[in-house]
């Protein structure tokens, strides 16, 4: 079964929504035990990286994750934050991410642009990049709400899944085997975003 | 390309859902969750519900009322009314609400702003200003508490207070066009937009998507917040939920944003 992970971040409810209407069942993992009969997992998050990783750390469930994702080879969608920290580092604080993605979370404001507005807020554009199962049956135009003042920036072309523009172009999907991240909020992103969760689902 | 958010508001009193002139005279126009099923049919940007009677009354956040709205909202929801502490935005964003508004606390007490931020992140946290225009002097001037309490400060220095205090948006809210349903105040609108780097929402005074195109020629990438408009029908107001399509919606945007 596809359990969300709850380490007190992130919209849980919202993800649970979704599926619900997709008539997918999920279930909220909040301990290692609960976590270990996960098929699939999905990691949600929004705030501060530093403090993404500490909750995530203190839930009890880090190691069963580690073991599920890296050693079983479930397949993990990491969301905002939770996107943000499969990579090693951010500029946004000093802990060390899980580093199952190559590369590092730069911060808008580092592109130096003076009229960039700051968070990037609202609905944008994202183009496929990669054969990703993600984005399968998505319109061409297909739009996803975003919120957020990092970026991911891959090390390795080919994990770019998707990119977006804002200020520069961005990994706003990423994907390496069994983990996948994307950056804009796919629980509200209406009948785009839950094609895609419905896409991880099928997976 | 990021575009411009076209955000339904709903003003909710006592569990109902109502419209406001100038800030008084609210009409009962129905249930609110009843409201969001319809703006989740109609896949509208944003949401923002906003608790009038919250903080003028002194009272606290109504959590279930939240939760319900939450549960219901499969677009990214903004709450706002009575929000005092970290722990209420804290508890707020925990019930699955995207962004919690934050106005006559955040004026009291800037230092609330970075203190929120710091728990939930600064792009949750939305500083609101209920502006009226000073007619003799022809500036303009924060109110609180319903428009009740006048700060006498401007809303061009909150907005940059709260911007450098960890603010991720800044709406602004003319009450002197509120209910009026004939356009925007621009001059205020384009005033804030180039006195901030963060995210900028207007609200108060949009009668037809016209005004939300002028709006957006004006300004540019910004939220067109409008309560009346997707709320009432015609001339008569006649409460009749409505929402622009996708491809009306594009249309306004793009030629808008040609005509800037």
């Amino acid at each position: 079964m596809i359990k969300i992970i709850d380490y007190g971040l992130g919209n849980i409810r919202a993800f649970q929504n979704v599926y619900k209407r997709l008539n997918i069942e999920v279930s909220v993992a909040r301990n290692a035990d609960e976590l270990a009969t996960a098929s699939k997992v999905v990691l949600p998050g929004v705030g501060a990286f530093d403090h993404a990783m500490e909750l995530l750390n203190q839930s009890g469930m880090r190691k069963a994750l580690d073991t599920l994702i890296l050693t079983k080879g479930v397949p993990v969608l990491g969301v905002c934050v939770g996107m943000q920290i499969l990579a090693r580092s951010s500029d946004e604080g000093q802990a060390p991410g899980l580093g199952w993605i190559e590369g590092h979370v730069r911060g808008f404001k580092s592109l130096r642009q003076d009229q960039l507005v700051i968070p990037h807020m609202g609905w944008n554009d994202v183009q496929p990049k990669s054969s990703t199962k993600l984005f399968d049956q998505l319109e061409s135009k297909a739009r996803f709400y975003f919120l957020h003042s990092y970026y991911f920036q891959c090390d390795r072309k080919e994990d770019i899944a998707a990119v977006t523009s804002y200020g520069t172009e961005f990994s706003c999907a990423v994907n390496a085997g069994n983990i996948y991240g994307v950056q804009f909020h796919p629980e509200k992103s209406h009948h785009f975003g839950a094609q895609l969760l419905k896409n991880f689902a099928d997976l | 390309m990021l575009r411009p958010r076209i955000t339904p508001c709903l003003l909710v009193r006592n569990g109902g859902l109502v419209k406001t002139v100038h800030f008084g005279e609210p009409k009962y126009v129905g249930d609110p969750i009843n409201a969001v099923k319809i703006f989740n049919e109609k896949e509208a940007d944003e949401l923002i519900v906003l608790d009038i009677d919250a903080t003028a009354q002194g009272a606290q956040p109504n959590f279930r009322l939240i939760a319900q709205f939450a549960a219901e909202c499969r677009m990214p929801l903004c709450y706002g009314g009575g929000i005092k502490t970290v722990e209420q935005a804290k508890a707020i964003i925990g019930l699955g609400v995207e962004k919690v508004a934050i106005s006559s606390a955040a004026l009291e007490s800037p230092r609330l702003i970075s203190v929120i931020a710091e728990e939930i992140g600064s792009q949750s946290v939305v500083v609101v200003l209920d502006v009226k225009k000073r007619l003799a002097a022809g500036d303009y001037e924060v109110w609180t508490h319903n428009g009740q309490k006048n700060s006498g400060k401007s809303p061009v220095q909150i907005a940059q207070e709260a911007e450098s205090h960890g603010a991720g948006e800044i709406v602004v809210n003319s009450i002197d066009n509120d209910g009026q349903m004939k356009g925007y105040d621009l001059e205020l609108a384009l005033w804030v937009r180039k006195a901030i780097r963060l995210p900028l929402t207007v609200l108060g005074g949009a009668g037809s998507l016209a005004d939300i195109g002028r709006l957006i020629a004006a300004c540019g990438v910004v939220g067109a917040a409008a309560g009346s408009l997707f709320v009432f029908k015609g001339s008569y107001r006649a409460v009749l939920i409505n929402y622009p399509g996708q491809s009306q919606k594009e249309d306004l945007i793009s030629s808008a944003l040609n005509h800037g």
